[in-house]
């Protein structure tokens, strides 16, 4: 890593704790710009986790992270971010470009009000995922593919460097998972980062560039075709974890008032 | 009673140039009115004669507004529950506020209580967080622990032998007409300072209730939204106090909103539709109690508020019951309409188009409808000019009348008759359904197809002549002018 140009997402001796269990350890990444990686890994192996603590969402119980050189905090504006569909209520009384254009509150600054050029900006990140003529329509009356071209609308909005996405093809038609990956190779090709967690191994080949195979700790990260082997998701999907989570739900029951570190 | 409220206070903030907190509250109270003339009383209730009344009045409509507002985003922030838990935890800080001082002091009482309201709140996070117990749990624990202890507080006080204990058993249900300058300077102030923080920080208000997640990632103050929240909650749950009463004031932040949120999916229209509705209720609940001479204000504010809500409920928008009835209700009439006339071209579809009129027995057997239903229908149909009948009197009904389709009935029957088969013949061609499965769902999707779809339909099966059954596919030639067999 030269020094002129920082990673876009640099992570070291990252653990994270729920309720003084811990759920990932020790994760150590480089991650280098240009990339659509996706992480794979069991139900429950923290994929969504590790893109949260990586924000700042969940606490993180030691090791630090930066974005493009600088805390996550210093660089928001350079992040974007897509959660899961179901993380929101889809009855808010809200329409599609009111949630769109919250893609560019993060720029807009305390006090003031989206601008005509915000407006433009949201509703040409609108055209890209097909939703214009949506725009004025409540937000409740979307289908879950049309639910999720707004929340990436909303994240185009956010003009990034660094994206993460969080399951963005769960529970969408073929027509728009088709979209959306479109979309990010296209910002891949642009320059941009693009970290994706991902439940679907038999896509996972075809659309990522790298692989962060995750289960608690990082189990492999690197190209896609030196990752995506039998033996490694074996070892990612496999009972190989066991033994670290028998040892670990011990010392939590042993010293239930003191965290758990890696 | 009033007179204790007499002891001045210097407010630093600007002056509110209203007529009414200029009075230096003379009249009689409300219940000292012993008028029980309704028109009378009517009319000096709205023409603001008395400075109880105006205060009782302006109060309530000021109250309404900072509730209707901060109540919005409660309810779309799905913590309905935590307003009632502030309201009831303020209690026993109003009996210390009490105790403090052994005067109904309203600052006294207003530091005391906000201090109860906010220990509630926090207690609330953290038995929640530290424990697993859940958070609609804990504030029920808090909710109810506050509550009696407050309660308890207040047997003490009554029997306590010294200070002014007049009026405060006011704060259980509300006294509008208790109301004092202070008290509306407080709500004053409260409401103000509620509307103009909304206002300012309306984007961060937005996103942080529609996805906090996503807002805190972006750098949105999330936290200090979420707490500065709580404050405003907790100042308007305390001054309302006097005017509403502990018991009720959470429906004032509830209730309004939620029939907001019934009549709109705008954020903003919804906060100024709740204002509105917590004006009415307050107005209301305070004209209420003042014809009732001096009745608790809250009860009849929140059974106002309640009112609007049923009456949205009914009637409001796309979510009322009644529109969505009469929509259904409309909507199956055509589906008879169109029902009757797929019949009759039914009918003569069997003779070959030779015959040109149906009877009534031949209606009755082909719809399977017993004779009464169908001259019911026919009648329905000859008003829509659908179709027309042999003869003059359109009452009398026999055997021998002929029932004739005229172009626009023509139409219908062929455009549904279209409808049916072509989407029969997709249902066989792409989906792979065995001929004899698709009736049933062509038969209700006859009556929802638009015309784009059929189009698309048509050309997706290469605009085919014959149906699964082997029956002709109407075409678009055959709607249109052509009343004619073809």
């Amino acid at each position: 890593m030269s020094p002129e140009t920082p990673l876009p997402l640099e992570i070291h001796d990252l653990t994270v704790a729920y309720h003084k269990k811990p759920v990932l350890y020790g994760i150590d990444l480089e991650v280098p710009a240009g990339n659509l990686v996706g992480i794979l890994g069991p139900n429950g192996a923290g994929k969504s986790t590790l893109i949260k603590s990586i924000m700042g969402l969940i606490p993180q119980s030691s090791g630090w992270v930066k974005i493009f050189g600088k805390s996550y905090k210093k660089n928001a504006k350079r992040v974007g971010y897509v959660p899961q569909r179901e993380s929101v209520d889809w009855d808010f009384p809200v329409n599609v470009m009111d949630v769109v254009l919250m893609g560019r509150f993060g720029h807009i600054g305390l006090f003031r009000r989206p601008s005509r050029k915000d407006r433009e900006i949201a509703m040409a990140c609108l055209e890209k995922v097909n939703m214009a003529p949506y725009a004025q329509r409540q937000i409740s009356n979307l289908s879950g593919g049309q639910q999720q071209r707004v929340f990436l609308a909303r994240a185009l909005a956010q003009e990034s460097d660094i994206y993460f996405l969080d399951e963005p093809f769960s529970g969408v038609d073929a027509a728009t998972e088709s979209a959306i990956i479109k979309i990010l190779m296209e910002l891949r090709d642009r320059g941009k980062t693009l970290i994706v967690v991902h439940h679907d191994l038999t896509t996972a080949k075809e659309y990522f560039d790298m692989l962060l195979l995750l289960n608690m700790r990082k189990v492999d990260f690197g190209p896609t075709e030196e990752v995506y082997t039998y033996e490694k998701l074996q070892k990612t999907y496999g009972g190989r974890l066991t033994i670290l989570s028998e040892v670990v739900e011990t010392r939590r029951k042993r010293s239930s008032d003191l965290p758990v570190e890696k | 009673m009033i007179g204790c409220y007499r002891k001045s206070l210097i407010l630093g903030v600007g002056t509110l140039s209203l007529v009414i907190l200029s009075g230096e509250a003379q009249a009689a109270k409300i219940s000292e009115i012993t008028d029980s003339h309704f028109g009378e009383q009517l009319v000096r209730f709205f023409s603001f004669q008395d400075p109880s009344v105006r205060y009782a009045v302006l109060g309530s409509l000021l109250l309404g507004t900072c509730c209707g507002l901060l109540g919005s985003f409660i309810v779309v922030r799905k913590l309905a529950l935590m307003g009632d838990t502030l309201s009831h935890a303020v209690l026993p800080g109003v009996a210390l506020g009490f105790l403090w001082t052994m005067t109904k002091d309203p600052w006294a009482i207003f530091i005391g209580a906000t201090l109860a309201g906010l220990l509630g709140t926090v207690v609330v996070h953290w038995i929640h967080t530290t424990t697993h117990i859940k958070e609609d749990s804990a504030m029920g624990l808090v909710l109810s622990g506050f509550y009696a202890i407050g309660i308890c507080l207040f047997t003490m006080i009554q029997h306590l032998p010294t200070g002014n204990k007049a009026g405060l058993d006011k704060f259980m249900f509300g006294q509008a007409a208790a109301l004092g300058s202070n008290d509306i300077w407080m709500i004053a102030i409260v409401t103000a300072t509620s509307a103009f923080l909304i206002l300012l920080f309306y984007k961060e208000f937005l996103a942080t209730s529609f996805d906090s997640p996503f807002a805190t990632a972006i750098g949105l103050p999330t936290k200090f939204i979420h707490y500065l929240l709580m404050l405003l909650l907790a100042f308007s749950v305390v001054v309302g106090l006097q005017a509403v009463g502990i018991v009720l004031i959470s429906a004032m932040l509830i209730t309004p909103a939620a029939t907001a949120y019934l009549l709109t999916d705008r954020m903003h229209l919804m906060l100024i539709y709740a204002s509105l509705f917590g004006m009415t209720a307050g107005l209301l609940g305070s004209f209420f109690s003042y014809l009732g001479n001096s009745l608790p204000t809250g009860p009849f504010m929140i059974v106002s508020a309640s009112m609007l809500f049923a009456i949205a409920l009914l009637f409001g928008g796309r979510y009322g019951i009644i529109p969505k009835r009469i929509r259904h209700m409309s909507q199956s009439r055509r589906i008879q309409i169109e029902n009757t006339l797929k019949a009759i071209y039914q009918i003569r579809e069997k003779s070959q188009f030779k015959i040109d009129a149906v009877s009534i027995q031949q209606l009755g057997n082909q719809r399977n409808l017993p004779i009464i239903e169908v001259e019911k229908e026919i009648r329905r149909l000859i008003k829509e000019r659908h179709v027309t009948m042999s003869g003059t009197d359109l009452d009398e009904f026999d055997q021998g009348r002929l029932i004739y389709l005229t172009p626009s009935g023509w139409n219908t029957a062929c455009r549904i008759v279209r409808n049916h088969r072509l989407w029969e013949l997709y249902l066989t061609e792409s989906a792979q359904y065995a001929p004899d499965h698709v009736h049933d769902d062509a038969e209700e999707i006859e009556h929802i197809l638009g015309e784009a779809t059929v189009r698309e339909l048509e050309r997706r099966l290469d605009f085919p002549t014959w149906d699964p059954h082997g029956k002709l596919i109407p075409t678009i030639m055959d709607l249109g002018d052509s009343h004619k067999a073809r």
